[in-house]
């Protein structure tokens, strides 16, 4: 089931995915990473410092974004590297359908040693949210 | 006032060791919604080669960021937190964090450097095993925003 080296090439498409997030992921989030910063779960606090609404954690966003990544190879462990430039935040809103963070990615370069660099497309409501969003992967 | 460039190469002692418990993996997955079997399923986890379920790649980001309090904390450096926003966040990752690996955190300072009134840092943690071998390396970039500015991330 793993993809091979072999497979890819510059321009390979990793299927999409599309991550909801509401109020309820963001508070779960917090407890499991222990990030219990206010700007997101409490609505005051976050128009307080400037903020248009509560917001998702980067930290939050980026783990969804690899997912796309680690789907395809199969295995998180071919994960060599991964980093993002936190441009621009998640809205949460606390309505019935919360944000969704959408994540599409292409093989960008084959490396050396049977590795690739992947770069992957963060948007939410159409805008960018993760900047030079890459990942390098080592494939079988 | 633009941090001490002085800082940039500071090391900190290492922290107590930090046991990668296989239920807090699991609650961390459940988190980002990540149904992953090698995240949960010991034997998913052996199909693949692993001794144990794995964590996924983001999750060591909540030791290098509690060990980084050490610097985000230093009277001497003075940052002011409050203005604080996570600029970049890189992983270079030798293999995955998985349950019953006991781990510190090493922390250094990268960079520091003033760019349009804001103080960036650079705060690297290497996380090591018991035996010294290293797993991965969280390196974050921090904006102190120029005090004027609204906050956020």
């Amino acid at each position: 089931m793993a993809v091979s080296f072999d497979e890819v090439e510059v321009g390979t498409e990793l299927p999409a995915q599309s991550f909801p997030v509401s109020r309820a992921t963001l508070v779960r989030y917090a407890g499991a990473s222990l990030d219990f910063n206010p700007i997101h779960w409490n609505e005051r606090f976050a128009r307080e410092v400037g903020l248009p609404d509560v917001i998702a954690h980067g930290m939050f966003t980026m783990a969804e974004a690899v997912r796309v990544v680690t789907d395809w190879t199969g295995d998180p462990a071919s994960l060599v590297e991964y980093g993002v430039r936190f441009t621009r935040p998640v809205v949460v809103p606390d309505d019935e359908n919360g944000a969704v963070i959408e994540v599409t990615a292409k093989v960008a370069q084959l490396l050396e040693d049977r590795r690739v660099r992947v770069d992957l497309l963060v948007t939410s409501v159409g805008q960018k949210v993760l900047g030079m969003s890459r990942a390098v992967v080592q494939l079988s | 006032m633009a941090l001490d460039a002085s800082f940039i190469g500071r090391t900190y002692p290492p922290t107590e060791v930090y046991e990668v418990g296989r239920e807090k993996i699991r609650e961390f997955a459940r988190a980002i919604g990540d149904a992953n079997p090698v995240y949960t399923d010991q034997e998913a986890a052996k199909a693949l080669g692993h001794p144990d379920v794995l964590a996924p790649p983001t999750f060591s980001f909540t030791l290098s960021y509690t060990a980084a309090a050490q610097v985000v904390q230093d009277p001497e450096l003075g940052l002011d937190f409050s203005r604080v926003v996570h600029g970049d966040q890189k992983f270079l990752y030798s293999r995955p964090l998985r349950a019953g690996d006991r781990v510190r955190v090493l922390i250094s300072i990268d960079n520091i450097k003033s760019l349009a009134g804001n103080d960036v840092l650079t705060v690297r943690g290497e996380i090591v095993d018991e035996s010294g071998e290293h797993v991965v390396t969280s390196i974050m970039t921090l904006v102190a925003r120029a005090a004027d500015e609204a906050a956020g991330e």
